[in-house]
């Protein structure tokens, strides 16, 4: 047979021509960015991130002045995008589950209540909501002298939502200890339960068992250290509010925008999840004796949460990637702080949009991760 | 009667047809419903007048400015001024009907296409993929014929939304088809590449792709070469676009059985062959509804431009409102502007909706 017809060296050929083609294209790539950089007189490496920054961010989480590093404003950054990233994800979750679940009521008023919600939210572009929420709806809000009040402690006004704080005081760390403690208590009954039950068929009450140690020896320890946690109120002196909790209203439009938006995707996806048990499901659960709430816990939501949770997850990830929106309104998060302002003073844009690029990669590279890890475990095991 | 007296008398049984029947059924079929319909009716008492009564009733229709809203409802007037921006962005105002010829033959097409029962629809196909970009190019941007040239910087409004998003799936099907079929190749380092370009895309949200394109692709370019501000975005789109395609039609190949392979190979098909004469017309049938959807996520996506200085529809109406003379009317843009995306998004989803009913169809009968 002549060489090039034959299919394993055909293949081996193609193979070498592509991986050349890619080399070659990234070698020139390199080779531009390099004298163009030269060009411009900008040095290449990660030198930069220990440099002063020398601008302020409205809202960090960890220590940081004007004083610190770009390093820092990488690590500020990347929280701030955590943080509306995790409260998305929490209220988006509750308000999805609830709407896909009215999406299937029996009343028909709140099932097309719940239809036209899904309908509305996920065709309206998300960066049009996050704009809406924060120039039509925070930015009218009164100044601080006319806050909206929810009696002495809870004030919103244009500067953002003021809520009241927990300050620990000396001994906080014995509540933290007791938390700390019930966690590990809940995990070790809950272990002990399940092989109880595998041994004997003799079900526990661990979420109740649970849920009052959880609650039970925080709130001992909070006593018997003598009330370390006090109430810090926010108070108006002078044009604004000191002290208590803030919300910047660049976070809340964010986190409304984002979670309405995504609600409206979790949603359909629950819907899908709890069509996806068949009715015979309930019907020989029913034979079997179980009764509906018991049905509805060991039957069906088990067997919808193996469809809801794969795409649920992508969901959590887009919400995430979404939340990089925040650069249009101004919230300091990775990519306005980073890809933005930190890219702008130094002009390193290779590093910056590789480090930006890489965070986002590393979080949805864990999460397909976890996916893969969660299909393998609670794939349909056929006979 | 003794099973009555132990039971009570059930009575008659409820009413179940007619308009009370329905009403009984499915609004106050148990306490708890019945409580939730009277909630939401009374939801809908104090919330739909007032918006109504700014909407319509209170709101100014006709005027030339801001001194025409003075009834203290929605001021559409503001809307009405700046139609034609929103709409065309800074295009010269004698030059539109370019813009609206050019849009005109797309939809003549694309109406055909998906309307009209013809054979032939290929030759239609590969006429709107292969000819009319260039008539469209020609069209908006000039320089030939006679039509003087517009800049692209002056584009903007719908128009560069629908720029965006068509020219996006347009150069992302041809990339997003050999992605996939790369992903499914048995060459591993085909594979491997495949893979990697996708992830990657797939893995980072548009806007580091956008400031990508806008800070980073210079650089990669030899010196002088320069691009313009549109086309930068647009292959950061096109990029980011194929590798969302690619997963679409990855899930149509998948759907293809393996007898449809084996057959071909049978048949003595090459590669090439036996994807585009038996694989590909299959699988891409089963995915004219996923590119949808992705072309319905793009369409929206095309707002965020605006963070790398395009003037989009959002970003347009965005600096309508920033305007000192028009202060305080940004409710009625971005509910114009919201309006706009909510009747395109929807009627794609529903037409990709009824024609996954329909290939669904196709398919049991087979």
């Amino acid at each position: 047979m002549r060489p090039w017809r034959n299919p394993r060296i055909r293949a081996l050929v193609l193979q070498a021509l592509v991986l050349a083609l890619v080399v070659a294209g990234f070698a020139y790539i390199v080779n531009n960015t390099l004298h163009n950089l030269g060009q411009r007189g900008i040095s290449t490496g990660f030198g930069f991130l220990s440099t002063e920054a020398g601008f302020g961010i409205i809202q960090t989480l960890v220590p940081y002045d004007e004083t610190s590093s770009f390093g820092r404003t990488f690590v500020v950054g990347l929280l701030n995008t955590l943080l509306v990233s995790a409260l998305g994800i929490g209220i988006a979750t509750l308000l999805g589950f609830a709407i896909g679940v009215a999406r299937l009521s029996s009343n028909w008023l709140v099932a097309r209540m719940a239809a036209v919600y899904i309908e509305v939210f996920r065709n309206i572009p998300l960066l049009l909501q996050i704009f809406f929420w924060y120039f039509a709806v925070l930015r009218t809000l009164p100044a601080p002298r006319q806050s909206l009040a929810l009696g002495d402690s809870v004030f919103l006004n244009i500067r953002g939502l003021y809520l009241p704080s927990l300050v620990p005081q000396p001994g906080a760390w014995l509540v933290l200890a007791g938390l700390g403690l019930a966690f590990v208590v809940v995990i070790m009954i809950a272990h002990w339960a399940r092989q109880r039950r595998e041994a004997t068929g003799r079900s526990f009450h661990t979420v109740n068992v649970s849920l009052l140690f959880l609650i039970g020896l925080p709130l001992i320890a909070f006593f018997a250290a003598g009330r370390p946690l006090a109430w810090e109120l926010p108070e108006l002196r002078g044009f604004n509010f000191r002290g208590g909790l803030i919300l910047i209203p660049e976070l809340m439009a964010l986190v409304v925008a984002l979670s309405i938006y995504t609600a409206a995707f979790i949603a359909e996806i629950v819907r899908a999840g709890i069509l996806s048990v068949s009715r015979g499901q309930t019907e020989a659960a029913y034979a079997l004796g179980l009764r509906p709430g018991l049905t509805l816990r060991l039957v069906i939501i088990p067997q919808a949460m193996r469809v809801i949770i794969p795409p649920l997850t992508s969901q959590y990830l887009n919400l995430t990637k979404n939340s990089s929106l925040a650069t249009a309104i101004g919230y300091p998060d990775l990519v306005s702080v980073f890809a933005g302002t930190t890219l702008n003073q130094t002009g390193q844009a290779v590093e910056v949009i590789a480090m930006t690029m890489a965070v986002y990669l590393t979080i949805s590279l864990a999460i397909s991760l976890f996916m893969n890890w969660y299909n393998s475990r609670n794939a349909l095991v056929e006979r | 009667m003794k099973v009555n007296q132990a039971f009570g008398n059930p009575g008659p049984p409820r009413v179940r047809t007619g308009p009370l029947g329905w009403v009984l059924e499915n609004l106050f079929s148990t306490p708890i419903n019945t409580v939730l319909t009277l909630s939401i009716i009374c939801l809908f008492y104090l919330a739909i007048p007032p918006v109504v009564q700014w909407a319509l009733i209170d709101a100014d229709w006709v005027g030339e400015g801001p001194e025409a809203c003075t009834s203290g409802g929605a001021c559409w007037v503001f809307v009405r001024v700046r139609l034609y921006q929103f709409i065309y962005g800074f295009y010269p105002q004698d030059q539109a009907w370019r813009v609206n010829l050019g849009f005109g033959i797309l939809f003549a097409f694309l109406v055909f296409l998906l309307v009209a029962r013809v054979s032939g629809k290929r030759w239609v196909a590969a006429f709107l993929l292969l000819v009319y970009p260039v008539i469209g190019f020609l069209l908006f941007y000039g320089g030939a014929l006679g039509l003087p040239v517009v800049e692209t910087a002056k584009w903007g409004g719908l128009m560069l939304t629908l720029i965006l998003s068509g020219v996006g799936i347009a150069g992302a099907l041809p990339g997003g088809v050999l992605l996939a079929l790369g992903r499914r190749s048995q060459m591993p380092v085909v594979r491997a590449v495949c893979v990697a370009f996708i992830e990657l895309w797939r893995g980072v949200p548009l806007i580091t792709v956008l400031f990508m394109a806008s800070v980073m692709l210079p650089l990669f370019l030899p010196e002088g070469v320069t691009f313009d501000k549109l086309l930068r975005a647009l292959i950061g789109i096109i990029l980011f676009q194929s590798a969302y395609v690619a997963e679409v039609v990855r899930g149509g190949l998948q759907a293809i059985p393996r007898g449809q392979y084996e057959a071909a190979e049978a048949l003595g098909l090459n590669y090439w062959k036996s994807m585009g004469l038996i694989i590909l017309p299959q699988a891409l049938k089963l995915v004219i509804p996923g590119i949808v959807n992705t072309l319905i996520a793009l369409f929206k996506d095309t707002t965020l431009v605006l963070i790398i200085g395009l003037f989009d529809l959002l970003a347009i109406v965005q600096v309508a409102f920033a305007d000192p003379k028009w202060l305080g009317y940004a409710l009625e843009g971005y509910l114009f502007a919201a309006l706009i995306f909510w009747g395109v998004c929807f009627s794609m989803s529903r037409y990709s909706q009824h024609l996954e009913r329909k290939l669904n169809r196709g398919h049991q009968e087979d």
